[in-house]
């Protein structure tokens, strides 16, 4: 069965731990990190395998730092 | 970081759907984390990327938080003096009409010191656009009341919220600008959410697409958040505005083709 699956890159050093990408996403698949950045930032990183690659965070986060995949996969 | 969800297989060029643009420089944003200017900084240079006219096109940058924007989006630019962006723009695109031409402008800039500026650019059917980024607040120089502060909207000089009694009423420009025979497109449009963001796009693509008509201003007014001079985090500023801003600034498009929108 083939499958829509996404992958997130998020640039952790730009990140600014804004949030504004958590709500955005319909699969809840962001959270904000334990650790800091070097500013001291806690930044956004995916928490689960539910990403279809929708494009939606990167869309509204206002520094841009989210790289979007996505591809067809065959699952059995 | 070991990072748990990752899945660098799907990594590749081929699979890639979204990145930032390289028209914008490969640097940090000066503004505040969560601030609509970058957003709007992205969707402006994706236009320029999809149009193919970064190299034709002249930004003019306004004094306010996006004063660096010419630091930010790899294009000519030049700086205005506070409010003066669209007497410049007049300039550059009279002087060269084949290249396209912009402002950028917060609302204390173009709707206080700029007024007179706007509102002539805007009445002598000039053929550049004006995006408006309208957070109801002088951002920059540490969040005062601004024209189009709501009323009891509270700032840093108008701490116990505006009293139109003595402070006088918002001034919503966009509607008024709109009434003017030299504006061709006039929109309000936002950034807070995925399908705000997508629909600012079209609007600026639109806005810059007019620009070969030469038919007049197209200007496009984007709701936008100031979570630092409204002492929010940036979610609950995008709340705020939807619940406070919207319903005075209405969104959707106001003149389309040279026709008010009833
Ligand atoms: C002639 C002049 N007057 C006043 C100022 C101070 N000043 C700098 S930015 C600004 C207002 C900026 O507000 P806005 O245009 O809304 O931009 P924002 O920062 O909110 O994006 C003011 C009054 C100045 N730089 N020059
Ligand atoms: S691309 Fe879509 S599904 Fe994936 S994390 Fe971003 S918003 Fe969520
Ligand atoms: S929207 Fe962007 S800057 Fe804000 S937390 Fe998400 S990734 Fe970081
Ligand atoms: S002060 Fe307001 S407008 Fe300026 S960068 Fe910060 S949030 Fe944005
Ligand atoms: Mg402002």
């Amino acid at each position: 069965m083939a499958k829509i699956k996404g992958d997130i890159v998020v640039n952790i050093e730009r990140c600014k731990g804004c949030e504004v990408c958590l709500a955005a996403c319909p699969f809840t698949c962001i959270a904000m990190s334990e650790e800091v950045n070097s500013k001291g930032y806690h930044f956004a990183m995916k928490v689960n395998d539910d990403c279809t690659g929708c494009s939606n965070c990167a869309l509204v986060c206002p520094d841009g730092v989210i790289t979007v995949y996505r591809a067809k996969v065959t699952v059995a | 970081m070991e990072e748990k969800f990752a899945h660098p297989e799907l990594r590749t060029p081929e699979n890639l759907v979204y990145k930032r643009t390289d028209l914008l420089v490969d640097c940090p944003l000066s503004y505040c984390p969560g601030c609509g200017h970058g957003v709007v900084h992205r969707m402006l240079m994706e236009v320029l990327e999809e149009k193919d006219i970064a190299s034709k096109t002249i930004g003019v940058n306004p004094v306010g938080c996006s004063v660096l924007a010419y630091d930010f989006m790899n294009i000519d630019m030049l700086g205005a003096a506070h409010g003066r962006a669209p007497a410049l723009a007049t300039a550059i695109k009279r002087l060269w009409p084949d290249r396209y031409v912009f402002t950028y402008q917060g609302d204390g800039d173009l709707a206080a010191i700029g007024t007179a500026e706007t509102i002539h650019a805007c009445n002598r059917g000039e053929n550049f656009t004006i995006i408006f980024i309208n957070n109801g607040i002088y951002g920059m120089t540490g969040g005062q009341m601004a024209p189009t502060t709501l009323p009891g909207m509270r700032s840093s000089t108008s701490p116990y919220g505006r009293d139109i009694d003595i402070m006088g009423h918002p001034l919503k420009i966009t509607e008024l600008i709109a009434q003017l025979p030299g504006t061709y497109y006039v929109t309000r449009q936002s950034v807070q959410t995925p399908a705000a963001v997508r629909k600012t796009k079209k609007a600026l693509r639109k806005a810059f697409d007019l620009q070969d008509e030469k038919k007049g201003i197209s200007f496009v007014e984007v709701v936008s958040n100031c979570n630092s001079g409204w002492k929010m985090t940036p979610v609950q500023s995008n709340t705020w505005m939807e619940e406070n801003m919207f319903p005075a600034y209405p969104l959707g498009d106001i003149k389309v083709n040279g026709e008010l929108v009833k």
